[in-house]
């Protein structure tokens, strides 16, 4: 190989060798019998409780296919109506739920979820383990995002569903839409984003922590890292939206008036909060996609891919870079000049690295040889449909011209340009290339080959006339326009093209689903590709990976000799299950140095009803039941606590995993895979409630008095008791963390007692502040804003003190020690994150108003 | 490679077929086309667009190219030392071409943002669900209200102030220059300077609830003398009407409730919630630029408002008897 791919020195000094010798085949055939036990998917109408990630990765994907269906269909009709001018195909309000369903499906439902869907499927594949570090959180997510939805899709079907436009601005979503539509929206699309999180989470920390021993962090396929990078972007994301759909829903419930101006509320501010998400979000689906090309062409180019530091470092820059451009989304906002100047500047940046990634590309193509196939006719139709729409993005990144083409067809291009090149080409690459891995069958060439001429012909003749039509003056989101505009003809040719994309797509559909019982398997390794998924069997076996393999290269199956014939043979890591216990292999962040032998949880139903019991919650919130809502919530407390404290205790602490190597099964602190699901979730939560503080400090650039003037605001005698009562209740439970960890009961059931009692007292007295001085929160934004934050600290803190009683329960019932100690220590790192925001919530709501 | 090979070319082409078929069809004029402008802004951004697009056509057609060339011969096959290439084609040029780009952009602005001179011509224009309330200022201080038509003096500059008065509205006339929202609780403006005469049509942009595509309006440019006397024409209180059918018309206008939600300037009817109708029958459309505006428009809107316009307002008179509905659509269409 060469300089590029070669390893570093240190790393091949502790160079771990396979077994020199097979396992005998007796036993080697023992070994899968108790793999095959302990993985077994079970059967019936269980089937539906397996939380192995084949599986779920295969529901999810599924059902994010079927929604895509959905929303191609709203599409279709979108387009017959448009077809003709003055059309009465569709009504007006019936076309306004259609292509607000069509944005916030193709954006909430399928184009994040199946991002989600592909790494469950693949992610641990590609990384030599044997599932996620959380398969019943990943199931989890599915069944959330199956019950919002079908949630959502189906309020269409009895004419309630959102008609606000995917981006639902107030006021017209405030006031002026009094249906439930709304509040679906809102609430369902709140549940589902929850639901995006909780898998966000496990990428992170699927990626960052489950890679197979050796495969340093550099050596970690293209596609991980794109993951990686789309997680992160999810936690700093989707909050700022979570704090809007709160706001807004508070505002339409009870009347805070976040966004009414007549209460001192702003709607501009739901449209920062909207595009500090939406626009990282382009970039969220986008990523992933490009990731499956980068697996794609260094198979068909046989050549390690060129330039992977490049493409890592572009990767990261451009979700960096995505979080500073939300303001071109409000270009004709009235905006100063300076501004306009600035995220004009910062929206053409984001080309470059785009651009370094399309050109690392490029010279792997250049470098290898290039064979045929369906994927690679897929991925290059994706450069060139979305080379397209990136130079159309620069256009419109233009303050000047987007004067002109901002809300116009013009952007309707654009953005299918980008997102279709950008997401659908490479994502039906991905299917034809992965399928073989699915259930060992591979599509056929000929049926691709012919959905791809169909679909690429029938994608330009949709879209490549909307640019003009945008510009002749045709707004975005009309359901008619008049005759002789001169835009009636490239309305014709577009709702042709749709048909011809339309069929396009059911091609690949028809190849998906046709039966193959009669095709012989796949042969293993299809492409001849370089990546550990590569070494599944056909079919695949529920145990992922025979055993579990020391890595020195980016792409194994090319470098590493006698590679599948050792990994196969179980002279690699855990080959066995002698417990019967689903396991998988634990290493370091940066090195991959095996840290622990993870116990991982079977098959249970109490995913679903996990899934089912929040959402209830969300579901009966929205038809303003409050009280279903609350009990809702309630069992669903229930049903979480109940999932945690039955979750797997091992029962032994040390595991021989092979080759000499002697893990831990229980670790704690920041080598627990829990411990990082913790910090990562509370970092989403605190950018959430940055977001609140945002929208403090946004009124007050807005207002010339702020608070205003003859507001009491919530004084500053209870608001310092409480910040007192609170590092209290955090001291103690850092304390009480010390006493379990040297086994001082007394003192640790005290500590937390007492922690609890504090933390009651404190919530309270934030509480008194603003109560005592009587802030109504209807009356104008500021009280509204100071309660916010208050009952945002006061649920933390009520969250708190439930994980405290919870860790006196653990430690009660024998089921936490100062061995196994994850519990406080996951506690205690909650309670720095609590007590974070109750410092800054005080800081801000007593003393600003001092400063001010 | 036969294969790509085909696959290049015939794409290659169905593209440049494409795109030239697309920009043929462009060449016919729209009256509400940001391509043909009538205005100084509108004018710089269809130059801007049309130098972007080339660029675009260019960039594109290399970089496709190039990998369509590469897919078929692998030109640098084994040779593993492309960090140039990289940097040139992913960083280099692109950081060039977008700065030099951003430069140019960036100094079409000013123009575009400036206010109009001390002393130019005021219109404030409201959006509301769905249409627009238009006041020019006039000499003696008290502002002209009009609705859904805008007339203006070419070769002048104008001073828009936007308010909305429910929902976020979009003004936009494209053949005169870029759009600028409405915004509840906020006020935006807008400077646009027509250079050459003629009719055209702007819309709402941003997108405003269930009539959103259809709040539109007429602006007329026309000389300043034109221009005045206009102004003027719409100062003047309505004329009573002379003939018969208008004049019961009137009768049933002022008796019907009307009055309540609209203004005819010379009448009792001083509603403030509906479009002012002093001079409707002179306006080029009806409905905020969605019909025409002859009495048989008048007698169908009057009918049947909430299917022409969904949602809309104000409710159909449809139980007026039919004659009534004909005296009444004569009234308005003779208020010129």
């Amino acid at each position: 190989m060469n300089s590029d791919n070669s390893l570093p020195q240190d790393a091949i000094a502790t160079d771990v060798e396979p077994l020199d010798q097979a396992p005998s085949v007796e036993l080697r055939r023992a070994q899968e019998e108790r793999l095959m036990q302990t993985w077994e998917t079970p059967s019936g109408w269980r089937y539906w409780s397996s939380v192995n990630n084949s599986d779920v990765g295969l529901w999810y994907t599924a059902m994010a296919f079927v929604f895509f269906l959905f929303a191609g269909v709203l599409a279709l009709l979108m387009r017959i109506q448009l077809a003709v001018p003055d059309n009465h195909f569709l009504s007006a309000d019936f076309y306004n739920q259609a292509f607000t369903v069509h944005g916030s499906v193709m954006m909430f439902l399928f184009a994040l979820p199946i991002f989600e869907a592909i790494a469950i499927l693949l992610l641990p594949q590609m990384l030599g383990a044997r599932d996620l570090p959380f398969p019943r959180l990943s199931a989890f997510g599915f069944w959330c995002f199956l019950l919002g939805g079908v949630f959502l899709c189906g309020s269409i079907f009895f004419n309630a569903a959102p008609s606000g436009g995917w981006f639902m601005y107030p006021p017209l979503t405030s006031k002026y839409q009094t249906g439930i539509g709304a509040d679906i929206w809102l609430l369902g699309f709140s549940f589902i984003e929850v639901a995006a999180i909780a898998a966000a989470v496990e990428m992170i920390v699927g990626t960052l922590k489950c890679r197979p021993p050796g495969m340093r962090i550099n050596l970690m396929p293209l596609y991980a890292w794109y993951v990686l990078v789309a997680a992160a972007m999810i936690l700093f994301a989707f909050p700022p939206l979570i704090t809007g759909s709160m706001l807004l829903e508070i505002e339409r419930a009870f009347g805070w008036p976040f966004f009414n101006p007549a209460g001192g509320g702003d709607p501009l501010l739901w449209q920062h909060l909207f595009w500090l998400f939406g626009h990282p979000e382009v970039y969220i689906v986008f990523l992933p996609s490009v990731a499956l090309i980068a697996m794609i062409v260094p198979t068909f180019a046989r050549t390690p891919i060129v330039g992977y530091g490049w493409v890592v470092l572009a990767a990261i820059g451009t979700g960096f870079l995505s979080f500073g451009l939300w303001v071109h989304h409000m270009f004709t906002t009235g905006l100063p000049g300076i501004s306009l100047g600035f995220f004009s500047a910062a929206s053409e940046a984001v080309a470059i690295p785009t651009g370094i990634q399309v050109f690392c590309f490029i010279a792997t193509v250049a470098v290898g040889r290039v064979t045929r196939s369906v994927p690679m006719l897929f991925s290059l139709g994706s450069l060139m449909i979305f080379v397209f729409g990136g130079l159309t993005g620069v256009m419109v990144a233009l303050a000047s011209f987007d004067f002109q083409a901002h809300d116009t067809y013009f952007v309707v291009a654009h953005l299918h340009y980008v997102m279709i090149g950008g997401v659908i080409f490479p994502m039906i690459a991905g299917i034809y290339y992965f399928f073989p891995l699915v259930n060992g069958k591979r599509l056929s060439d000929k049926l691709g080959t012919i959905a791809f001429w169909i679909t690429f012909i029938g994608f330009n003749f949709t879209f490549m006339p909307m640019h003009i039509s945008g510009l002749l003056g045709m707004p975005r989101r009309v359901f008619t326009y008049p005759a002789n505009m001169g835009f009636d003809t490239l309305n014709f040719v577009s709702t042709i093209g749709s048909f011809i994309l339309a069929s396009g797509i059911a091609v690949v559909f028809w190849d998906l689903v046709r039966p193959k019982g009669n095709e012989p398997y796949s042969e293993r390794n299809p492409w001849n590709a370089g990546t550990l998924e590569w070494l599944q069997e056909m079919p695949g076996k529920p145990w992922g990976i025979r055993s579990i393999p020391e890595i020195d290269s980016r792409y194994p199956l090319w470098d590493q000799p006698n590679f599948q014939r050792d990994v196969d043979e179980g002279r690699f890591y855990l080959p066995d299950a002698e417990e019967n216990m689903r396991e998988t292999i634990v290493t370091s962040i940066i090195d991959a140095k095996p840290q622990q032998c993870l116990r991982l949880p079977g098959s249970s139903f109490i995913t679903l009803y996990g899934a089912f019991s929040l959402g209830g919650f969300f579901i009966f919130g929205t038809y303003h039941w409050w009280w279903a809502a609350m009990a809702s919530l309630t069992v669903a407390v229930g049903v979480f606590s109940y999932w945690l404290w039955t979750g797997p205790i091992p029962d032994k602490l040390e595991k021989d995993v092979g080759l000499g190597l002697e893990l831990p099964t229980y670790v704690s602190g920041t080598a627990s895979i829990t411990w990082w699901a913790m910090c990562i979730t509370m970092l989403a939560d605190l950018t959430a409630f940055i977001s609140i503080v945002f929208g403090y400090f946004f009124y007050w650039t807005i207002h010339d008095d702020f608070p205003p003037k003859p507001s009491p605001g919530p004084g500053v005698f209870w608001p310092l008791t409480s910040v007192v009562l609170l590092l209290g209740a955090w001291g103690l439970t850092l304390l009480a963390r010390r006493w379990n960890d040297r086994d001082q009961s007394g003192a640790y059931y005290v500590g937390l007692v007492s922690a609890v009692l504090l933390g009651l007292a404190g919530a309270a007295a934030l509480i008194a502040g603003p109560w005592f001085t009587g802030l109504d929160p209807q009356e104008h934004v500021y009280p509204a804003t100071v309660w916010l934050l208050v009952l945002w600290t006061v649920i933390h803190v009520a969250i708190g003190m439930y994980m405290q009683l919870y860790c006196i329960a653990r430690r009660l019932a024998g089921r936490m020690s100062a061995r196994i100690n994850g519990d406080i220590t996951n506690v205690a790192l909650y309670w720095h994150f609590t007590a974070l925001t109750s410092v800054v919530t005080v800081a801000v709501i007593a003393g600003f108003p001092l400063v001010a | 490679m036969r294969f790509l090979n085909a696959a290049s070319r015939s794409s290659v082409y169905s593209y440049a077929s494409l795109v030239a078929g697309v920009l043929l069809m462009a060449g016919c004029n729209g009256i509400q086309s940001a391509l043909d402008p009538l205005g100084r802004s509108a004018e710089k951004v269809a130059g801007l667009f049309w130098g972007m697009t080339l660029g675009t056509a260019i960039i594109w057609s290399v970089v496709v190219g190039m990998t369509l060339y590469f897919a078929r011969v692998a030109p640098l096959q084994g040779n593993r030392r492309t960090s140039a290439m990289i940097i040139v084609g992913g960083a280099v040029v692109p950081t060039i071409v977008l700065s030099l780009l951003l430069v140019y952009g960036l100094s079409l602005m000013p123009d575009m943002l400036d206010p109009a001179p001390e002393g130019s011509l005021k219109i404030a224009v409201t959006g509301e669900q769905w249409w627009w309330r238009v006041s020019y200022d006039s000499a003696d201080g008290e502002p002209i209200i009009l609705a859904n038509e805008i007339h203006l003096p070419v070769n002048e500059p104008v001073e828009f102030q936007l308010e909305s008065a429910d929902v976020i509205h979009s003004f936009w006339v494209p053949s005169l220059g870029g759009k600028v929202d409405m915004i509840p609780g906020r006020q935006t403006r807008l400077k646009l300077e027509p250079n050459r005469t003629g009719v055209i049509r702007g819309a709402c942009a941003e997108y405003c609830g269930t009539s959103h595509a259809l709040m539109a309006f007429y602006v007329v440019i026309t000389s300043k003398k034109d221009f005045d006397e206009w102004l003027e024409q719409q100062r003047a209180p309505a004329k009573s009407p002379v003939e018969p059918l208008a004049l019961s018309g009137e009768k049933i206008f002022l008796s019907s409730g009307c009055g309540a939600c609209h203004t005819v300037r010379g009448t009792q009817a001083m509603g403030a919630v509906g479009p002012d109708l002093t001079h409707v029958g002179g306006r080029m459309s009806l409905g905020a630029g969605i019909q025409a505006n002859d009495v048989e428009d008048f007698l169908e809107w009057l009918k049947r408002t909430n299917s022409i316009k969904p949602d809309v307002h104000m409710p159909s008179f449809h139980m007026l008897p039919q004659d009534d509905l004909l005296a009444l659509a004569t009234y308005l269409d003779g208020l010129q």
